[in-house]
């Protein structure tokens, strides 16, 4: 016993102090979803004399003629048909950049550079959404959302590209296999390691998108989940027991990804940034 | 084939046309609203109609101390956030690769905040952080009690000076350092095992390993987390706004903090000059970083 705990030592320092830093928030925010009004007051870590989390998930939902599941399909849907498009816009580019050295594709880093430092003008961006009668709609805020992922999905898929042994192409484009056809039969189904990537990272910041929604998306019809949150902030200055069940329902979505995919997560990005 | 071997031009088997789409929806929806702010940030603009004013707007953002304090609070929360992130992350990172029993365990848990809604997380610290009821000063306070020394504890997120600033981006730390973890893990096992080995064989102990080889060879993950969390602090707005909107007064406001409230009062212009000032901000300083490290690499 004590050679085992001399030997786990570090073990026994780490996993408390991880627990104690990194879960104790998500406690909190799970104990105080279950209390009532008053007691969620006292913010601490304590059950509360009733467990409410039933009672509280109903009254949230079904708050402001149901703002929150509005929000929910709002979000579902942006999330759903942004991954979709970021997934085969970018890859596509990816495949051709990665493919074909020249003065595009010159261009091409430069603007994925862009993509990736400058931050976007965010009233002019307002004013072409508006001459586009795309401002205030789903559709507009999804190409902006694809606009503003593109950069950094199209440098994973270039990396991952790169490895892909350029005689596969040629022994399909000897066969009358090019462009498009190439990409879709050929290339595309080689990348679902990356894919996978792609499709957890972007999901998760589309879905925990805030600032764009509130800039692009105004409006309660157009409730998108993040938003939500500062509805019960404001209009329930002391009811924290529904702000908290709020962001538990929020943070589901998220875990149930992280739950599937953890540990590609992890091997899917240290396979493609970090190569020098 | 033959045929189409003699012609001058070869058609390639890969076309640009496969790369329309996405770059159709970038320059409509990033690159000409980016270009077209350098005009309106040089106008009184109302969306619909506007005047040309010349430089005015990026003089107001100079001499009004209320917009002005944005530069400096930026640049603290931009270098505190990423500092922060280097040295915990290379630590967590080392941690995670070494001899421990629970690395899958904790490597989860410190991921996971990097998942979860910013707005939640900046609420939930808000709840901890508050002056009275929160759990942090609360302890302070008992803690304070048994050794006799009277406090309140800080007001984290209250207090009429940098701390909460300090306050939101040692927030956003706890959420975003797996990631930085995640491509130092990422860099450290790009390291082969001899090296260390052959340092053992001259009789190095564990700070030689750390500072002539762990420290060295995993440089371009460095770079990769610094110009990161650069990029990502500069801009940050969304964990301000959740815990402290800029305040108390403006103390916490940030240049993107700032121009969401001019936003907001309907000062377009004003605040698309806010956004060009960003621009040449974050190029400012993550230029010469990306430089840095560039040559450094290309040294070594």
């Amino acid at each position: 016993m004590k050679n085992f705990l001399r030997k786990n030592w570090i073990d026994f320092v780490a996993v408390p102090i991880g627990l104690f830093v990194f879960v104790a928030p998500f406690v909190l925010i799970f104990l105080t979803s279950t209390k009532n009004a008053e007691e969620s007051f006292q913010f601490d870590f304590s059950l509360g004399e009733e467990f409410l989390l039933w009672q509280n998930i109903k009254t949230v939902l079904a708050t402001n003629d149901g703002i929150v599941i509005r929000a929910f399909i709002n979000s579902t849907i942006i999330t759903f048909i942004s991954v979709v498009l970021i997934v085969i816009v970018s890859s596509m580019a990816a495949f051709v950049f990665s493919r074909r050295p020249g003065k595009w594709t010159t261009f091409a880093n430069v603007m994925i550079l862009a993509g990736l430092i400058v931050p976007p003008a965010i009233v002019p961006t307002i004013w072409v959404l508006q001459k586009l009668n795309l401002f205030k709609t789903m559709q507009g805020l999804i190409f902006i959302e694809v606009a503003y992922s593109a950069a950094f999905a199209i440098l994973i898929y270039k990396s991952f590209i790169s490895s892909i042994p350029k005689e596969i192409d040629e022994a399909a484009a000897m066969d009358g296999c090019t462009g498009f056809s190439l990409y879709r039969r050929i290339i595309f189904p080689l990348l679902m390691p990356v894919n996978v990537t792609i499709i957890v990272t972007t999901s998760v910041a589309v879905f925990n998108d805030f600032t764009n929604p509130l800039y692009f998306l105004p409006g309660n019809e157009n409730a998108t989940v993040q938003l939500t949150l500062f509805y019960f902030q404001s209009a329930y200055l002391t009811q924290y027991n529904l702000l908290f069940t709020d962001i538990l329902l929020i943070t589901i979505p998220p875990l149930i990804v992280f739950i599937i995919f953890n540990k590609k997560i992890v091997s899917g990005l240290t396979a493609g940034s970090v190569k020098g | 084939m033959t045929k189409s071997k003699s012609k001058k031009k070869i058609k390639s088997p890969y076309s640009y046309r496969l790369a329309a789409p996405v770059g159709i929806i970038f320059l409509v929806f990033f690159i000409i609203p980016t270009i077209v702010s350098f005009f309106f940030s040089m106008t009184r603009w109302t969306l619909f109609d506007w005047e040309f004013i010349g430089f005015e707007n990026f003089i107001q953002y100079f001499k009004e101390a209320s917009l002005a304090i944005g530069f400096k609070n930026t640049l603290i929360y931009g270098v505190v956030t990423s500092g922060l992130k280097v040295i915990i992350g290379l630590a967590l990172a080392l941690l995670l690769t070494g001899r421990l029993r629970a690395k899958g365990f904790l490597r989860s848990v410190v991921y996971f905040p990097v998942l979860v809604s910013t707005i939640g997380v900046g609420f939930t610290f808000s709840v901890l952080m508050d002056p009275n009821y929160g759990v942090i000063n609360k302890a302070i306070v008992s803690l304070g009690k048994s050794i006799g020394w009277e406090t309140y504890g800080p007001g984290w997120l209250v207090d009429p000076n940098l701390l909460p600033l300090f306050s939101v981006a040692f927030v956003d730390v706890w959420k975003g350092v797996g990631m930085a973890t995640v491509i130092f893990m990422a860099g450290l096992a790009t390291i082969p095992r001899e090296y260390y080995e052959a340092l053992e064989v001259d009789g190095g102990g564990a700070w030689d390993k750390f500072k002539n080889i762990t420290l060295p060879l995993v440089q371009p993950a460095t770079a990769a987390v610094v110009i990161l969390s650069f990029i990502g602090g500069l801009r940050s707005f969304d964990l301000i706004w959740a815990m402290t909107n800029g305040g108390p007064g403006f103390l916490s406001d940030v240049i993107a903090s700032i121009n969401y409230k001019q936003y907001q009062a309907g000062f377009y212009g004003l605040a698309t000059a806010g956004n060009v000032i960003l621009l040449f901000f974050v190029l400012a300083i993550t230029g010469p970083i990306y430089w840095y490290f560039n040559r450094k690499e290309q040294e070594a």
